[in-house]
């Protein structure tokens, strides 16, 4: 499952820092992570939680694709997280340091059991997955097709290099191979591949060089750790004229198809996909907000 | 009476005779000369300046008890003039002073406060008076009228008019020679510009000139004559350079006010008035200085040249210059030591006269040749009138400095503020105290939004600009409704009916008063 909901920038806002994340709804980025793990204290995890869920239930911020990350599978809060978490509807769960399919598996089911506990349509929260070890990207493509909810997974890489013993470089060919591998299972499942955070705040050329390369690889996202990465960022997923124009035939034939009757679309002897069609609105929408109106001027 | 900002206010405040503010441009000045207390030579020729201590040049003037003294504030927290002077003035046990400095610094040790309760001042005016003295007064500290607050721009119409008239001035350099020509150009204490002084210097009955730092005659550059200087007095200690000003105001790593302070760069360059020859006035402060950076920018990729920046500079507006974007700068102020020093440095950094900055009542002032403003703020209300003066449980927080005067010169008046702080909203129903009519107000720029004000006189033109350039906005609605979501709607403030501050507008009316806090 593909939404045409632009994710190309991540930002996480502390549940332990009320003032951050009034703050975060501010800025640019597409989603925002209400975060329960690693920046929460655990002393402070019960009032973070009370407080995300008041947040993304009755103050959700307009605008934005909001995602709750919960602690561990196997720590001592999940189930308190997801409960609070699911209740609050937000966009999408995100889940840290997934291994295996079955982890995957059963967090879904729970999240459909509390759904239909609370009566709310079952199946809209969306997983994201985040893989931070080597045994995640071992295992990422059946992690990637264990449920319908599962629609990104987000590369960790900082978890990830000390699970490979290697060293965390700015060049980051470290992670090379596991950005590759992880965009290989993403693009086979038809889900989102989100890219590593650029952890130093104070290099915007440094970010500038990781995130052309985040977007040259094929990713559709970046989690950024500081509002000021956002604008970099989102100013690399700005579609190309030639994709633009691209994802507007793309649509033009569904739409030509719609009028028609037809049941399969094609456009240059290739049958559009609903993947295919959803890409294309994903275009126009990163089109749309780097400010260009369609047609390739720019506003 | 209700004035026409809606603020209840009395006919009389004690002696004070309110004049109740009629709207903009409304006030009508009497046709009378200017006043100046400012009398032909009175010395032989021959006779020294140069007095031995400060307490010989407060004798030689005659400074007695009731007499009106004044200040300049560019020395800002590094002061150590205004202490040394009132600690002579008391050890020469002179009483019951009204004290006229271009606004109030917050000094410590001893602090204003302790000479109001030993009676050496019983009288204040100025532009602001924020800390331990602002929170004193609106408390009820003992005075014998309110504290009498007016923006830059007015505290000179003032002295013109006779309304504050100044036995003493007293006024600090970085260097002067032995015949009273100063500057704070140059000097270990350099403070820059001496814009709110020239007034003083020119109408004040007696100037006394301060320096720690004695220049062969002459004094170059001279930003005060010897024309107008009756004494000098050299101390050991003018300033604490290190509170003075140690170097440039660094651009904020805050994401918040760099985010404003983009938003706010943003609406000057999809302006038609951001062409070659603009002009702006971004002042000091985290968002400023980051606006004024984004500005150069702009500027730089229009391919274009400012004209002029006007009123108080920063290291950030003297790099404009530099890299050719901004062809002058009109300084009445200097914010940090790298704009203090520039005026000696580059030919176009000029130092002007704080009345010709922002005196409405001059023939010209140069705040109407002026295109962008840009205005910080504690609070803004749904009708845009703007309080810079009191937090949100009527604390003295701020100084009325130029905003009103920017605001209602400029052709867009930019206010910046964020829309929460702390767990206070800053967007709000009906502001604590107005210091600047709403109608001055062209936009509010939040990180949560801009909101234009359809009152406003250029209103149509900003809107048709912003929405070519794909700038959204938003209601002054929707940003108190997004603030109060955040924290609540707060409880007002509750006060007693004594007035302690009497807050006047650039033409001289009253726009607003502060009442005494009611404490529990």
């Amino acid at each position: 499952m593909q939404t045409a909901k632009l994710k190309r920038t991540s930002l996480y806002a502390s549940g332990a820092n009320p003032i951050n994340m009034i703050q975060a709804a501010f800025y640019n980025e597409d989603c925002l992570v209400y975060d329960m793990e690693d920046s929460v204290p655990n002393a402070e995890k019960d009032t973070a939680r009370l407080l995300i869920y008041n947040t993304v239930r009755y103050h959700r911020p307009a605008n934005k694709y909001v995602i709750i990350r919960v602690n561990g599978i196997y720590s001592e809060y999940i189930d308190e997280d997801l409960e609070a978490a699911v209740r609050a509807r937000p966009d999408a769960i995100r889940i840290p340091k997934v291994e295996y399919r079955e982890e995957a598996v059963r967090i879904c089911q729970r999240i459909t059991e509390i759904e239909t506990e609370a009566g709310m349509e079952v199946g809209k929260i969306e997983v994201w997955c985040n893989i931070e070890s080597y045994l995640g990207l071992i295992n990422a493509y059946e992690i990637a097709t264990a449920d319908p909810r599962i629609v990104a997974l987000a590369l960790g890489a900082e978890d990830f290099t000390a699970s490979m013993k290697a060293h965390r470089t700015k060049a980051g060919m470290e992670i090379f191979y596991a950005r590759n591998m992880l965009l290989t299972a993403c693009r086979h499942a038809g889900i989102e591949a989100i890219d590593a955070v650029f952890s130093d705040i104070n290099d915007p050329e440094g970010l500038k060089e990781d995130t052309a390369l985040t977007r040259n690889l094929g990713f559709d996202g970046k989690t950024c750790v500081h509002p000021r990465q956002i604008d970099i960022v989102n100013s690399f997923f700005t579609p190309s004229e030639k994709e633009i124009k691209y994802a507007l035939r793309v649509l033009e034939a569904v739409e030509e198809g719609k009028r028609q009757k037809k049941g399969a679309v094609t456009l240059d002897g290739s049958m559009i996909d609903k993947p295919m069609e959803l890409r294309a609105r994903t275009t126009l929408a990163q089109a749309e907000a780097a400010g260009i109106a369609i047609g390739g001027m720019r506003k | 009476m209700i004035n026409a900002v809606g603020r209840e206010i009395p006919e009389k405040i004690g002696n004070y005779v309110v004049k109740p503010y009629a709207g903009p441009r409304e006030a009508i000045e009497a046709e009378q000369p200017v006043c100046s207390r400012r009398k032909p030579s009175k010395r032989a020729a021959a006779e020294n300046k140069l007095m031995p201590d400060l307490k010989s040049a407060i004798q030689a003037c005659g400074l007695k008890d009731g007499m009106t003294i004044s200040f300049h504030h560019s020395f800002r927290e590094g002061d150590k003039i205004i202490v040394q002077v009132l600690s002579c003035i008391k050890e020469l046990g002179i009483k019951g002073l009204r004290f006229a400095p271009s606004a109030v610094v917050n000094i410590k040790n001893p602090s204003i406060v302790d000479f109001v309760k030993d009676g050496t001042i019983n009288r204040i005016q100025a532009s602001g008076i924020c800390g331990e003295l602002g929170d004193a007064v609106v408390d009820g500290l003992e005075l014998s009228e309110p504290v009498i607050l007016r923006p830059h721009g007015a505290r000179p119409h003032a002295i013109e008019t006779g309304d504050l008239s100044i036995d003493v001035a007293f006024i600090g350099a970085s260097a002067a020679d032995d015949f009273g020509n100063c500057t704070g150009q140059i000097g270990p204490n350099a403070c820059g510009s001496l814009g709110y002084s020239f007034i003083d210097s020119t109408n004040a009955e007696n100037v006394v000139v301060i320096t720690d730092n004695i220049v062969p005659f002459p004094c170059v550059p001279t930003s005060i004559s010897q024309m107008y200087v009756d004494y000098v007095v050299k101390v050991d200690e003018i300033g604490d350079p290190k509170k003075i000003g140690a170097g440039a105001t660094r651009m904020t790593k805050n994401p918040r006010d760099l985010l404003i302070a983009q938003r706010c760069a943003d609406i000057m360059a999809a302006s038609r008035l951001f062409k070659d020859g603009y002009s702006f006035q971004t002042g000091a402060g985290a968002i400023p200085v980051a606006c004024t950076n984004y500005l150069a920018d702009y500027t730089e990729q229009a391919g274009i040249q400012a004209s002029f920046a006007l009123g108080g500079m920063t290291g950030a507006i003297v790099e404009m210059h530099k890299r050719g974007l901004l062809r002058s700068m009109l300084c009445s102020q200097s914010f940090d030591a790298v704009a203090a020093r520039a005026i000696a440095e580059y030919p176009n950094i000029v130092e002007i006269d704080n009345s010709m900055y922002a005196n409405m009542f001059n023939k010209s002032c140069a705040l109407d040749k002026l295109n962008f403003g840009v205005l910080g703020a504690l609070e803004v209300d749904t009708d845009f009138n703007i309080n810079i003066l009191t937090g949100s449980s009527g604390e003295m927080m701020g100084g009325l400095g130029g905003g009103p005067d920017v605001a209602d010169g400029a052709d867009i008046s930019i206010v910046t503020l964020p829309i929460i702080r702390g767990r206070i909203p800053s967007v709000v129903d009906k502001v604590f105290t107005c210091c600047t009519p709403g109608s001055s107000v062209a936009v509010v720029v939040t990180e949560a939004g801009i909101a234009l004000n359809p009152k406003h006189k250029n209103y149509e033109m900003l809107k048709e600009d912003l929405d070519a350039a794909g700038i959204k906005t938003v209601s002054i609605e929707y940003l108190r409704d997004m603030a109060y979501s955040l924290t609540g709607v707060p409880k007002p403030v509750e006060t007693t009916d004594k007035i302690t501050c009497i807050v006047e507008y650039r033409d001289g009316t009253v726009i607003d008063v502060i009442r005494q806090i009611k404490r529990d």
